[in-house]
């Protein structure tokens, strides 16, 4: 008798503990003996894997690839728009933009002159390495400049999806409430800088500025944080110093 | 509600895994995920048991096996375990911490007949 299930069968195995790859007897389905695959592997494996081609790609070309994620409505392309045209007479500038349905982001972004191409994502709620790298075969990298990839507007899906980018930009508007950084604490412990943006609208909404930098510092201690209006142009000079900072230092 | 494209991956993996050992259907699929990790385990589970319709893994038992919150502190140089991405560091109240556990996203193993 079968000394691991006592079924009777007679291509037993004794009852050893199950070990990689190994085989153990069990009645199953009388598809076969079962096994036990030891994997030990991200699952996300396959999208790390295409992460780091783009990644090759930006570090070839010389391009400061950012990843620009933010709730729906925090003002990401009004944001995108006047950065790129305060920029692109002083570097090669260009814009992926992940857009559920519409190309409107997209069009937005093309009236500045900036090379833009839009990513529908249809459903998808994030975008993930695979379709940034099919979208680099339609639109020609900003050698020796910076490349933004405009995220789906989520403040949960998009942070465990690495693009190969250089870092995170996360933005936050002071009209979501300053609960966002306790209650999405993964993207801001995954960013690389926090914009906290429409501050020209603070004296007008509830929004306890005090509690969220403080509450920001309790998920990630040195995040820089930049308070700027995408609208005023207020604290731009700021965002755009940082942004010629991350360029310097890619070269050297 | 990116579990779905997790379960996606996982059996993309599950699929690849059945070219190069042959077999013909999964009774169990092991995850380790972390505390820490940005997936809701409800979800996971709702989404896995969508995905694997017409797959290997149609009949498949999910077993989810969370990996604990570890965290080490630059601050004090000790390790200790942290629970949310805000937690201060149990040991000096810091909140420098470096996350050394608890991130998994994780296939374990599979057991295939």
């Amino acid at each position: 008798m079968c000394t691991s299930c006592g079924c009777g069968h007679p291509d037993m195995l004794p009852a050893v503990p199950l070990r990689p790859g190994g085989l153990v007897h069990d009645p199953g389905s009388g598809l076969g003996p079962v096994r036990r695959i030891v994997l030990e592997q991200d699952i996300l494996a396959k999208n790390a894997e295409f992460a780091t081609v783009n990644r090759h790609r930006f570090a070839a070309a010389g391009v400061l690839a950012l990843n620009l994620v933010s709730a729906p409505g925090a003002g990401k392309t009004t944001l995108l728009a006047r950065t790129v045209t305060a920029l692109r007479d002083e570097c090669p500038l260009a814009v992926l933009s992940g857009d559920p349905y519409t190309a409107q982001d997209a069009e937005r972004i093309a009236a500045t002159g900036v090379p833009v191409l839009q990513i529908n994502t249809g459903k998808g709620c994030h975008l993930d390495a695979q379709g940034v790298g099919r979208a680099l075969d339609r639109l020609p990298l900003p050698e020796g400049g910076i490349l933004f990839i405009e995220n789906v507007g989520n403040l949960v899906c998009p942070v465990d999806f690495d693009l190969g980018e250089d870092g995170m930009v996360l933005v936050l508007s002071v009209t979501e409430g300053e609960d966002k950084p306790l209650k999405y604490a993964p993207i801001f412990a995954a960013a690389s800088v926090l914009l906290l943006n429409k501050v020209d609208l603070l004296a007008h909404v509830d929004f306890d500025l005090v509690r969220c930098l403080n509450d920001v510092r309790r998920v990630h201690a040195d995040l820089p944080v930049l308070q700027l209006s995408a609208r005023s142009g207020a604290g731009f000079a700021t965002w755009l110093n940082w942004l010629r900072q991350r360029c310097a230092a890619l070269r050297r | 509600m990116h579990e779905f494209s997790l379960c996606e991956s996982i059996l993309d993996s599950i699929a690849e895994q059945a070219r190069r050992h042959g077999f013909q259907r999964v009774r169990r699929v092991v995850l380790d995920i972390g505390e820490l990790a940005n997936v809701e385990l409800e979800a996971l589970r709702f989404a896995f048991e969508i995905t694997r319709c017409g797959t290997l893994a149609a009949t498949a038992e999910l077993t989810i096996i969370e990996q604990p919150g570890r965290a080490e502190c630059p601050d004090c140089a000790r390790s200790g375990a942290v629970h949310t991405h805000f937690d201060p560091c149990p040991h000096c109240g810091g909140h420098r911490w470096r996350l050394t556990g608890g991130h998994e996203l994780r296939i374990r193993e599979l057991e295939v007949e």
